[in-house]
């Protein structure tokens, strides 16, 4: 059934959903939030436009198929913990890049941040991989 | 060092990630199989480690031991690896003519080495929450395995499977729960000084029996084993053969461990109870065994009576008892995927695996014959097999402690086997073929035969090496078990002090 009122939203929701979920991604590391909440939110947005479209404009929409979203974060994140074996520590020790040092305010980077970024796609390719196989038994 | 433990996890990890990105093309299949082959380079290497060194272990992200996630391999978590890259080696090739591409499609490449990925951390982790999360990788890859393809069979054994397994890893996470709460640590070497502080023993041994129960369902003890039958003859040949290989042997592994490194106060009553469940579980195995007429599930049940074998070592809790639980291990899963794989290989031949509708293997394929009698007289215990060393020294050490009875019916038990084996042999081997088909090897495509014979004739061969060479091996299970019995330098190694 397609409801004006829920495509006309979904159009604005969706972009809303997806910024916030990169957001809340960013912020997880000291604050709530993280890979795991930020793929949930993204993947929240992808399914609300299932909802108010189809899977298949869904699909058309994501353009590469969620499954191999989430193996690749698997593999991003299982990569994050091998970079710690290039300065000789133990797996997973989280690796640090402080840039634009100025003064007391610098950008840090770090190997923890780009393993949330694997769990991130992990969530958000499982979760839709679930959904559209779901959505389209119907 | 500590990235010799870690190879071993995140090998097949990637080789996952890999196989499934690449699983639309051939490519998929020989990326699995190239990343078995470097498991397998990698845990041979963690293995000469752990010869040399001793056990080695490894704080994940540098968080120190009891806070951290600790990996840590002595001699029998080096072999299991070392034995799970062979059989997974094994039966990746062989899945090179068995799964359809339809199969690969769907990720079924990816699924294997998820599998290992849980079986591998399993055998190599020094904790026990993550041993609950290795316990879940490897049954949601199982699931996977089991269920892929679809058909009402596959569902029907699938939903038992899991059902069974989700009911173990409740007892299972309860357990921990209770355990932390007493102790407050869930390093396994931790808890072994933890848990002698204890006031409470009685409902520690509580808790023991809760993990009893929790790996007994893994690991198919009576009366918990009734999944197994129920769904191993389902899915394909490679993932039964691969699932007899491994699955059940992570719950022994995970019973051998945590009953000598935990749960050692109160014996008595611990191993006394374990040690009827594996009497039991011996002679239900084999008569269910008896009882049935397909091959696959003459083997399943087959597998139940075997495990039943490796608990007794470790209820008797004797150097020699676990000495042999610990060669039985190793001789079980290669013999054990072995058979699963001549099944196949009977089955694409000859049409089924029922053995009314069968026949004329002997005559046709005396190859697969031949390489059917090695594997099926090793499980029965055939001297110079490798399964003659592993019963000699599990009945040895129940009759050092002076239990007739118990040697008694594991023996009778060998001959049981023994019977179940000739039922094989006498309506899949000797008889002609039922519809007069004429089941040859050269029937297949010579990629084919290659792909599904040469595992069969490398374990073959590896349980012909095991039982003529057997003081090596002998010896090393002899290690592995003093250093079970005698934690003390695992528990250093973890914690990094003197205890």
């Amino acid at each position: 059934m397609q409801s004006l009122i829920l495509t006309t939203a979904t159009r604005l929701l969706v972009a809303l959903l997806l910024v916030f979920s990169i957001y809340a991604l960013l912020r997880g590391h000291n604050l709530p939030g993280g890979g795991f909440i930020g793929g949930l939110i993204g993947a929240t947005a992808f399914i609300l436009y299932t909802i108010a479209t189809s899977v298949r404009e869904a699909r058309t929409a994501l353009r590469v198929d969620p499954a191999n979203v989430a193996m690749l974060g698997v593999g991003v994140a299982g990569l994050s913990g091998l970079v710690a074996g290039f300065v000789g520590q133990p797996f997973f020790t989280g690796q640090w890049l402080f840039l634009f040092r100025n003064g007391d305010s610098y950008l840090p980077l770090s190997t923890v941040l780009v393993f949330d970024i694997g769990v991130y796609m992990a969530v958000f390719g499982g979760i839709l991989t679930l959904v559209f196989a779901l959505e389209q038994e119907i | 060092m500590s990235w010799l433990l870690v190879y071993p996890i995140i090998i097949p990890m990637m080789t996952a990630v890999l196989a499934f990105l690449f699983r639309n093309s051939p490519a998929g299949r020989w990326i699995s199989v190239l990343g078995t082959i470097a498991l397998l380079f990698a845990s041979i290497s963690l293995m000469v480690e752990v010869l040399d060194q001793g056990v080695v272990a490894a704080q994940m992200s540098n968080w120190e031991a009891p806070f951290g996630i600790t990996l840590a391999a002595d001699l029998l978590g080096a072999v299991m690896v070392v034995i799970t890259a062979i059989t997974g080696l094994a039966t990746v090739v062989y899945c090179l003519a068995e799964i359809p591409e339809r199969l690969e499609r769907l990720g079924f490449h990816a699924l294997l080495q998820t599998l290992l990925v849980g079986v591998c951390g399993s055998f190599l982790t020094g904790d026990l929450f993550n041993l609950y999360v290795w316990f879940e990788v490897m049954l949601i890859s199982s699931f996977g395995l089991l269920v892929l393809g679809g058909s009402r069979e596959q569902l029907d054994g699938g939903i038992k499977y899991v059902t069974l397994n989700l009911v173990s890893t409740i007892m299972f996470l309860s357990g921990i729960g209770l355990l932390y709460g007493m102790t407050g640590t869930l390093n396994m070497a931790d808890l072994h000084l933890a848990v002698r502080g204890v006031e409470n023993t009685g409902l520690l041994t509580t808790i023991a029996i809760m993990f009893l129960v929790a790996f007994g369902v893994k690991a198919a003890l009576f009366p918990l084993f009734f999944w197994l039958p129920a769904s191993y003859h389902t899915p394909p040949v490679a993932v039964s053969a691969i699932f007899a290989g491994l699955l059940t042997k992570v719950g022994v592994y995970a019973l051998i461990r945590t009953f000598t490194l935990i749960f050692d106060q109160d014996v008595g009553y611990t191993h006394q109870i374990m040690l009827w469940m594996a009497v039991v579980t011996m002679v239900t195995g084999v008569l269910g065994a008896a009882a049935m007429n397909d091959f696959r599930r003459i083997l399943s049940f087959h597998i139940i009576s075997q495990i039943g074998y490796m608990v007794l070592g470790l209820a008797l809790f004797t150097p020699l008892g676990l000495m042999g639980a610990v060669f039985y291990l190793v001789h079980h899963i290669i013999v054990k995927a072995n058979l699963f794989f001549v099944a196949g290989v009977a089955k694409r031949i000859a049409g089924s695996t029922d053995l009314a509708r069968i026949g004329g293997l002997y005559a046709h394929a005396p190859v697969l014959a031949f390489l059917f009698l090695i594997p099926a007289f090793s499980l029965a215990g055939f001297p110079p097999l490798s399964g003659f060393w592993a019963k000699y020294v599990v009945v040895k050490a129940a009759l050092d402690l002076e239990m007739w009875v118990v040697a008694g019916i594991s023996l009778a038990v060998g001959l049981l086997t023994i019977f179940s084996m000739t039922k094989i042999w006498g309506a899949a081997f000797w008889p002609a073929h039922p519809d007069g088909i004429k089941p040859r090897l050269s029937d297949m495509p010579m990629g084919e035969r290659m792909a599904m014979m040469l595992p069969i004739a490398a374990l073959a061969a590896l349980t012909c090496i095991i039982g003529v060479l057997p003081e090596p091996f002998v010896l090393f299970a002899e290690r592995a078990a003093q250093q079970l019995l005698d934690p003390t330098e695992y528990v250093t190694t973890v914690l990094g002090v003197q205890p």
